[in-house]
């Protein structure tokens, strides 16, 4: 066990942790945020995507100790009332099915956009090509990420 | 303004009346408490889908299973309506699992909203008249001069809300004679409505069976076995136990359960057990399954579906066959959210929490091995993160059940990806010969399918079209036994059985230089002037889907260098036509866009629907371009999505969606538009190349296309 600081959200959350457990355990069910969704254990699906100081990463597969310090934003953390304009645009375009991956679809979008206001489709294939969604939502994302990009604007 | 604050413990009577037709319970329950804003002293409830609080607010409870498909949405709006109830102020929330109270909590065959209409729709115009009934007593006017809308009663120049009416409308007697709105009337229902849990879903605030938290709960992982056949011999637990945070190690089953103080303790400890596997059935492996497949479908006699006429002899007789062969494999469901679920087992009783898409076979299941009383075990539902037919299973349900009683614990049990994948349930492997028999008149006179498919069953749909058009027509099928776990998948047997018969039936209608629509239209109007056998179709509501795809993808006029197929296809009651545009790109043919043309009936959620049609069509098309599972030596080969290919967002294609307008009552859209998707898109990459695709996954096909 080893004593970790998370900076989640904005907050400080001290762990006494196995410091070999993935960051996305840990904010489980550690840190009780379970907005980041569990999907592959291995960075293939996208499900438990976070930003760790502005980029996107995938939690499931990098352990907490490599966090110490680092400043962690996860969907619970986008915003302050859930009218970040991701979020904004995925309900006007009605995204979501069963949702599971929408977290991780936000998160990367959110980064995307804060490196690329103007995303052409080009941009959106690949930043969004590691997210998995099984339902099939896939062109409701691509929709909602221009619209999120022009609220942005 | 007073608090309103209310008891919902201290109920001084319950009335339960059961209501005419619907045989709904209708109830309601008051206190001494203090006074609310809206005059109410506690929350009624006017039955079980319906519920005012003392705030003004109006809870509608949303029967069935949340899988992804919309129920949650698209049911409590049929309620919504009836009851003219103001949407943007409805709460919904998940009903409990009440068999007594609610039918068919399902999530499964596309069944929700058909089951349910008319209990949904009578449920909510119940209230609406107790309401106008009681503003006609409280006014001393008939009820035939008020009227409602956005949860008030309005006439006479005056008007009342429904809280303000709740109390008072409890008392009326509930009408034997519930007058239903004409679907001209609707004001919600065909709109586009918004998921009702997007704001918590894009909070992260939406609670699956994977986020589920109890006091003294503990993380629980699986040791299942590696292969098929196959069962623990000799186990070694102690460098398990040895970790710092781990319960226990109970063997069960054929399995062995890890419990610990969180998810990845237990899934080191997992790691840590020794235990040697030995194979209690022979191992089996995907060239043997084609093997065993490829003879079944020569030999004599199948097993019978359906027969009309005489084929045999027709085909005997006729001048032309025309035969092709088709293949699919085992497919995971891949749901995103992992198999999981909550158990707290005590003495006499069970509580349980999770994904299910038939919670009460949960509830069933559990009790039984438990030896407890079915009242005694309760199951609470969750949004669920997919189900695609996995959870209509309840093993995992019993699986946390039984840990929960060896650890005498709460417990969430959580599997990984690649107990998930690797642990079978898949769709099953089949192949399929189908064969048209042609008359000298160029006639389609005899059909002829037979499928095999291992722990299929039915590999076949017998009642299919053209069935009913063809005069001699033999549907059999064999099914062979497998220790490779098979199970429900999305639209079961439709999901292929789709793919090949519309593939065929482009092949027939090519071979007798006709238009794949023209073809079957003619067909269709065969049925409908001399149906040969039963009809399982509607024959004018088929044409007119077929039609309307027709009409909007302009299929008639030609467009250069996109290269189009048709497919057309019915099932759970829902009816849909699509066109797939290709294009050639290096020589190699792209899907450009898909057309789709669908009747369910009354679109209850307009949003819901498209999402569900888009959604079927893309997953329809990543699972027969690229899923595959691959048996060696009794293991899956793919057990998570470094080797499962799953579609991505850079390999979706632009789909545009139609409805059939008309006022028939609504079915379901959570199946239907799967199965018919990749024939559209086969038949299109035929048009572009002049090669046929017979077998699934498309990626070995595609190699030699173009």
């Amino acid at each position: 066990m080893a004593a970790i600081t998370l900076n989640v959200n904005g907050k400080k959350r001290k762990l006494d942790i196995d410091p070999e457990m993935p960051l996305l355990w840990a904010l489980r069910d550690s840190v009780g945020l379970t907005g980041t969704k569990y999907g592959c254990g291995i960075g293939q699906c996208g499900a438990c995507t976070v930003l760790v100081e502005g980029e996107p990463m995938r939690s499931c597969a990098l352990p907490v100790s490599v966090f110490d310090g680092k400043k962690i934003v996860t969907i619970e953390g986008l915003s302050e009332s859930g009218d970040h304009p991701v979020q904004q645009a995925w309900q006007e375009v009605d995204v979501p099915q069963c949702g599971y991956c929408q977290a991780g679809q936000i998160m990367t979008t959110v980064a995307l956009l804060d490196k690329n206001p103007s995303p052409s489709d080009a941009d959106i294939d690949v930043a969004l090509a590691g997210n998995i969604c099984r339902c099939g939502t896939y062109n409701r994302i691509r929709k909602a990420v221009h619209i999120a990009a022009q609220k942005a604007r | 303004m007073n608090n309103p604050e209310f008891s919902i413990s201290r109920r001084s009577f319950i009335k339960v009346t059961a209501a005419a037709g619907g045989g709904l319970l209708l109830g309601f329950s008051s206190a001494n408490a203090a006074a609310s804003i809206s005059g109410l002293n506690e929350a009624l409830s006017f039955n079980p889908f319906i519920l005012i609080s003392p705030d003004g607010s109006i809870t509608i409870y949303s029967p069935n299973p949340e899988v992804g498909q919309g129920v949650k949405t698209a049911m409590p709006m049929i309620v919504a309506e009836e009851l003219d109830a103001d949407w943007s102020k409805v709460k919904v929330e998940q009903a409990p699992l009440d068999g007594k109270k609610y039918q068919r909590q399902v999530a499964g065959g596309s069944g929700s909203l058909k089951a349910s209409w008319a209990t949904l729709r009578q449920a909510g115009a119940t209230v609406r008249m107790m309401m106008l009934a009681a503003a006609a007593q409280k006014w001393q006017v008939s009820v035939d001069s008020l009227r409602t809308e956005n949860s008030q009663v309005l006439g006479n120049n005056q008007k009342a809300s429904y809280a303000e009416l709740a109390s008072e409308a409890v008392k009326q007697a509930v009408p034997t004679k519930v007058i239903l709105k004409k679907p001209s009337e609707f004001r919600l229902l065909g709109k586009s409505i918004a998921n009702v849990d997007n704001k918590d879903i894009f909070t992260g605030k939406a609670i699956y069976g994977i986020d589920i938290k109890k006091p003294g709960m503990k993380y629980a992982v699986v040791a299942r076995p590696p292969g098929f056949g196959q069962i623990p011999d000799k186990i070694n637990d102690a460098a398990a136990k040895a970790i710092p945070g781990v319960f226990g190690v109970y063997p069960f089953d054929d399995k062995i359960a890890v419990v610990a103080v969180d998810t990845w303790t237990a899934l080191k400890a997992r790691k840590a057990l020794d235990v040697s596997w030995i194979q209690k059935t022979p191992p089996e492996n995907t060239a043997q399954h084609d093997k065993w497949l490829t003879d079944l479908l020569t030999q004599k006699p199948a097993k019978a579906f359906r027969a009309d006429g005489d084929a045999e002899t027709a085909f005997s007789q006729v001048d032309k066959i025309i035969e092709a062969s088709f293949s699919c494999p085992f497919l995971p469901h891949n749901a995103m959210e992992p198999m999981n679920f909550f158990a707290d087992v005590k003495e006499g009783s069970a509580e349980l929490i999770g994904p299910s898409q038939t919670p009460q076979r949960s509830q069933t299941k559990v009790a039984e091995i438990l030896g407890l009383p079915v009242e005694a075990v309760t199951v609470q539902m969750t949004r669920m993160g997919g189900g695609f037919g996995r959870r209509l299973s309840s093993d995992f349900a019993e699986e946390a059940a039984k840990i929960s009683r060896l650890a005498k614990s709460p417990v969430k049990v959580q599997w990984t990806r690649e107990d998930d994948m690797a642990g079978g349930v898949y769709r099953p492997a089949c192949k399929y010969t189908y064969r048209a028999a042609i008359d000298k008149n160029g006639d389609f006179l005899g059909f002829h399918v037979r499928g095999a498919g291992l722990n299929v069953g039915n590999p076949t749909r017998e009642n299919n079209f053209p069935a009913g058009a063809i005069q001699h027509l033999l549907i059999e099928g064999h099914n062979k036994e497998s220790n490779v776990t098979t199970g429900p998948w999305r639209a079961p047997v439709h999901n292929f059985v789709a793919f090949a018969e519309q593939c065929f039936l482009d092949e027939v209608a090519f071979d007798l230089k006709k238009d794949p629509i023209d073809f079957r239209m003619n067909l269709l109007d065969k049925a409908a002037s001399n149906p040969v056998g039963k009809l399982d179709y509607d024959v004018n509501r088929f044409k007119k889907t077929m039609q309307l795809v027709r009409t909007v993808s302009g299929w008639d006029k030609k467009k250069e260098g996109v290269f189009m197929g048709f497919s057309a296809y019915f099932s759970f009651s829902s009816y849909v036509a699509m066109v797939a545009e290709v294009v050639l790109e290096n020589n190699k043919p792209v899907i450009r866009k898909v057309y789709c043309a669908a009747d369910c009936g009354i679109i209850v959620n307009r949003s819901g629907a498209e999402n569900q049609i888009v959604g079927g069509i893309i997953d329809g098309l990543g699972h027969a371009q690229f899923g595959n599972i691959d048996i060696k030596d009794g293991k899956s080969q793919q057990s998570n999505f470094d080797t499962y290919r799953m579609i991505k967002i850079n390999e979706s294609f632009p789909v545009e969606v139609h409805f059939v307008e008309n006022e028939i009552d609504p079915t379901g859209l959570g199946e239907p538009a799967l199965p018919p998707a990749a024939a559209a898109v086969a038949n299109a990459f035929f048009a572009a190349t002049g090669n046929r695709i017979y077998n699934q996954p498309f990626t070995e096909a595609k190699k030699n296309l173009g």
